[in-house]
């Protein structure tokens, strides 16, 4: 090999930030933007548009999450209802206990569900295939069941949240809400794209493609599925931690809702799971079509659509809308 | 050079009722280059599986560069420098050819500087004959490519010991003794590189030494010229 130090391939230009990072500031710009805006509409626009708007951060994070660990690595967890619900109670026992700052709850829900990813993965991630999608299925059932026995955190009945007082820059409590979510989403995003952009993103491609040749070229595939299993958990547990308080009421049924565990696959899928923003095409896309089926045909037809979707996707654009959009590119270079 | 670097012993493995290997020696000397030959289903495969970590054998210890490795994952085997191809190619697909060789350089070597490994995976394509194809999907790669990736990607690892499984196959003539070529230059600068190969032509050009397995077991093991004499290996290729 060449011992001289190689040309320059590009010239660097006069830019503060190397392009490997660009994508990275790119998020927490627009996150903070997003943040900014969120607090400066304030109460101007009707509380409707915040439901709206959670619901759909909330998929960012849940999808974003679920990538991690199924779009680089490959292994499809079916439990996102579970990690999530984690999160939830997580928040109703600490807030029966102690009445905590949300923030703190947060904390305890990503400690809790990361936990939960770590033992879940190092229990089944060892094999391959499909075991961990059926442990990570069980685990939902599993903790659904123990919720409902547990009468402490109101058990089949659910259980009433009382919203705190909320002061300072929010508006109203909803308004803080969404704001926190835009914070987390921004939050999951950036984890997401260092996580791709890492080793433990390239490592984890290697063993989505082939785990076999990924271990004898020396990617330590237990350890990476275990880091992938534990921030994606992590994630999740923060996403459901402030739901009790966004829906003020709340039981298993709610907590462990197949549309959870259902769209966080299908978000990805349809957005495309080989990048950090395809999840959030994804979130965005069907989050959105999703709330305006709500409202101007039914509930029920919002979880028919995603139905269809997925599978069209999957037939016609296996790669996501972001396998659209590079060929496309491609198209026009 | 007597020093053992990759050596087997007594090793068995069995599937279900099957007896894939049988207690089976092997040694590779550190430098040396020996052919593995075998009829189809002999359990060479097997064989190369235990050594690199797929399989655990059911008996016996395996002992590489001086330590017992039987208990060891794939991957740390690849890291201390034990590197393979497989029979059937199995690239990374949703990778360039360029990023396949980068895996090994990252994982294996430990390279962490994105221009160190680019530089090292160019160096390394250009010794396979892959240069041109850098930026393509191994989707589009024939087989003969592929073959020369999975060569260029266990080259990567920077292996003390390399295991070529059938890195020839379908190969023309004078591919055949390019690959050859690369390998001798390879075991000239180190290398001790294992062969497993049905092209006669190129284990008896190849090997120092040559190693039959048939039916699960080691039957001869010694001078290419005087193993393809035993009786027991022209009946095993020849039928009697």
């Amino acid at each position: 090999m060449s011992t001289q130090a190689a040309p320059a391939h590009e010239p660097r230009k006069s830019t503060l930030l190397p392009a490997r990072f660009r994508s990275g500031f790119a998020i927490v710009l627009a996150g903070t933007v997003l943040v900014a805006a969120t607090i400066l509409v304030g109460s101007r626009v009707s509380e409707y548009y915040y439901l709206a708007a959670y619901t759909i951060l909330q998929f960012i994070v849940l999808s974003t999450a679920w990538n991690i660990l199924g779009g680089y690595g490959g292994y499809v967890n079916f439990g996102t209802a579970g990690f999530f619900a984690a999160g939830c109670y997580t928040t109703i026992v600490l807030n029966k206990l102690f009445q905590l700052p949300l923030l703190i709850d947060m904390s305890a829900a990503a400690a809790i569900a990361g936990l939960m990813g770590f033992g879940t993965g190092y229990l089944t991630l060892r094999l391959r295939g499909v075991f961990f999608s059926i442990a990570t299925l069980a685990l939902a059932i599993v903790l659904q069941t123990v919720v409902i026995n547990w009468s402490f955190v109101g058990g089949a009945r659910g259980v009433y949240v009382v919203r705190p007082e909320i002061t300072g820059l929010f508006d109203s409590y909803a308004h803080f809400l969404v704001t926190l979510m835009v914070g987390l989403a921004t939050c999951a995003v950036l984890a997401a794209w260092a996580v791709e952009k890492s080793w433990i993103g390239i490592g984890l491609a290697a063993i989505r493609d082939d785990e076999t040749a990924a271990e004898t070229s020396g990617v330590p595939s237990l350890r990476l599925k275990l880091i992938a299993a534990t921030i994606s958990g992590a994630l999740m547990g923060m996403a459901g931690a402030p739901f009790p308080y966004y829906v003020t009421y709340i039981d298993p049924a709610t907590a462990f809702s197949l549309a959870i565990a259902l769209n966080s696959i299908a978000m990805p899928l349809v957005g495309g799971t080989a990048t950090w923003w395809g999840p959030v095409v994804g979130a965005f896309m069907l989050g959105s079509v999703q709330q305006i089926l709500t409202v101007t045909i039914s509930s029920a037809a919002n979880l028919f659509l995603v139905g269809v979707l997925l599978v069209v996707f999957v037939a016609a654009a296996p790669r996501g809308v972001v396998g659209i959009v590079r060929a496309w590119r491609r198209g026009h270079k | 050079m007597n020093v053992n670097i990759l050596a087997a012993e007594r090793i068995s493995k069995r599937f279900d009722g099957f007896a894939a290997l049988t207690d089976v020696d092997f040694i590779l000397r550190k430098g040396e280059r020996v052919g593995l030959i075998g009829p189809n289903g002999s359990g060479k495969s097997t064989l190369v599986n235990c050594l690199t970590g797929i399989l655990t054998p059911d008996d016996g210890s395996i002992t590489f560069d001086g330590a017992d490795i039987t208990a060891i994952p794939a991957w740390v085997r690849a890291k201390r420098g034990l590197a393979r191809t497989y029979q059937i190619p199995r690239p990374f697909r949703g990778m360039s050819v360029q990023e396949n060789i980068e895996v090994p350089l990252r994982f294996a070597v430990g390279h962490t500087s994105a221009r160190t490994i680019s530089d090292a995976a160019q160096f390394i394509l250009h010794q396979v004959g892959l240069v041109d194809k850098a930026g393509r999907s191994p989707k589009v790669l024939t087989q003969v490519e592929l073959r020369k990736l999975e060569l260029g990607r266990a080259l990567a690892a920077q292996p003390k010991v390399l295991i070529a499984d059938e890195v020839m196959a379908g190969l023309s003539d004078s591919e055949v003794d390019e690959i050859l070529a690369l390998l001798t230059r390879l075991n000239a600068e180190g290398i001790s590189i294992l062969l497993i190969e049905h092209i006669m032509r190129a284990v008896m050009m190849f090997s120092q030494r040559i190693v039959v397995v048939v039916a699960g077991r080691k039957i001869a093991d010694g001078l290419p010229d005087d193993v393809m004499q035993q009786d027991e290996v022209e009946r095993a290729y020849l039928g009697e």
